[in-house]
């Protein structure tokens, strides 16, 4: 089967993102989606510890020790852009004002669930960030992750095994092998990527999936 | 005359008890008070509790408090950054007791605090771990879990510029928690770069008004007239 790489994934990504959105990108993968977007597209990047409008990475010297993004990574401002406090940035995504999240996973379920902030290793300590509104907030939640795991375990099955970031709220998953929908009907695969087949793709997926229309 | 400047962070928090829950603003690098924060680290004040985004990294800010034991309990939305190495030691010799709460049910809880509210439901973790044992409601076919206030007896918070009546200006993105955490502790304390005599703020840019500010300490000695 044809498996996307990162780069490609991104890219795939990039070309379900409308002109004019507002979008937040999740640390990670996703913030890879960025480098995709045309250029005659305006895409509005929001960064949840306070900023809209987020810019590229700044020249070297030309960094601000407070201009960082949510993955803490200098950042610039656009022109256009604007700060705001933390409150106020999470209303923007509780409150149902940014169009689209895109986040990385462990697990989605088929009813949409998004497992991806912990694991049951107590080893580590557990973290959670922004994670849990973005999926409660953004209008359409867009999973960006590898079908499987690196030991081949699918990560889209009936029920996360892992604790839950949010329940029935991905919107379209995208991973190396296809793109999917969660709709009331169950898991809609929208499209195959190069000659994969349905059934080679069903038989990596630990949920049943719809084929194409 | 008001007047909310002191002459030394030292002096700024001579006055925090042992077993103070104190709010630490900044979200990674950004917009975190450095020398309040040590001069807490060296008044010794223990068992504290600690409300910020991060748990420091590396020897500097809250990880300086963690590695010195003074911490009891921090609150906190993401304390496994890269480098957070003295929380995850002080956690995982459970000396340190950590309360996870989403960030945006953080800086919310914070905010209300300052505000006055009881109380808000969120749809922020219905359905999840961080839920487990909170009241829930279901309110037009939508799942919320009732979150209470966060106060705090201290705020330590940075910002960039100040006059002497408190009222406040951030820079870029070092603005974060810092606003709602001057408006929810007893007591705030404001680290700045500049100190300005008062009227030379634009007062269209204060994000922060004075009303919630206590004390004051530039970065650098300044002279001004109040």
């Amino acid at each position: 089967m044809l498996r996307l790489n990162p780069e490609q994934m991104a890219q795939r990504v990039a070309a379900d993102i409308p002109d004019g959105s507002y979008v937040n990108l999740g640390i990670g993968l996703p913030t890879k989606v960025a480098n995709y977007v045309s250029g005659d597209q305006q895409v509005i990047y929001h960064s949840e510890n306070g900023i809209l409008g987020v810019g590229p990475a700044p020249a070297t010297g030309q960094e601000n020790p407070n201009l960082i993004n949510a993955g803490k990574q200098h950042v610039t401002l656009l022109p256009g852009g604007c700060y705001f406090d933390n409150a106020e940035s999470f209303a923007m995504m509780r409150g149902g004002h940014l169009d689209i999240a895109v986040l990385g996973a462990f697990q989605v379920s088929e009813r949409g669930d998004l497992a991806n902030w912990a694991t049951d290793n107590d080893q580590f300590p557990p973290a959670v960030g922004g994670a849990m509104d973005l999926a409660v907030g953004a209008r359409r939640l867009f999973v960006m992750m590898r079908h499987n795991t690196r030991d081949d375990q699918p990560k889209i099955l009936e029920a996360c095994s892992y604790p839950l970031t949010g329940a029935g709220v991905v919107s379209r998953i995208f991973t190396d092998l296809a793109v999917i929908d969660v709709t009331p009907k169950g898991l809609q695969v929208v499209e195959l990527f190069g000659d994969n087949r349905f059934d080679e793709v069903q038989a990596v997926t630990g949920a049943r999936l719809l084929p194409p229309v | 005359m008001i007047d909310k400047r002191m002459a030394s962070c030292r002096e700024a928090v001579a006055d925090i008890p042992n077993g103070a829950r104190v709010m630490i603003g900044g979200f990674g690098s950004s917009g975190i008070p450095l020398r309040l924060i040590e001069a807490l680290r060296q008044h010794g004040a223990g068992d504290l509790t600690i409300i910020s985004n991060n748990a420091g990294v590396a020897e500097e800010g809250i990880a300086s408090l963690l590695r010195d034991g003074l911490v009891r309990k921090i609150v906190c939305s993401f304390p496994r950054s890269a480098g957070s190495v003295w929380f995850e030691k002080r956690y995982q010799e459970q000396s340190v007791e950590l309360e996870l709460v989403p960030q945006g049910t953080l800086s919310e809880r914070i905010r209300i605090a300052g505000a006055g509210i009881g109380g808000f439901l969120t749809p922020t973790g219905y359905g999840t771990r961080l839920a487990e044992g909170k009241e829930t409601r279901v309110i037009d076919g939508k799942g919320y879990v009732l979150e209470m206030p966060l106060h705090a007896d201290y705020a330590l918070v940075r910002a960039a510029q100040a006059d002497p009546w408190g009222n406040l200006i951030y820079d870029t993105a070092g603005r974060n928690f810092n606003p709602m955490m001057a408006m929810a502790a007893q007591v705030t304390i404001a680290e700045v770069d500049t100190v300005r005599a008062l009227g030379e703020l634009n007062a269209e840019q204060v994000v922060t008004p004075g009303i919630f500010v206590n004390r004051v300490v530039a970065q650098e000695r300044q002279h001004v007239a109040a």
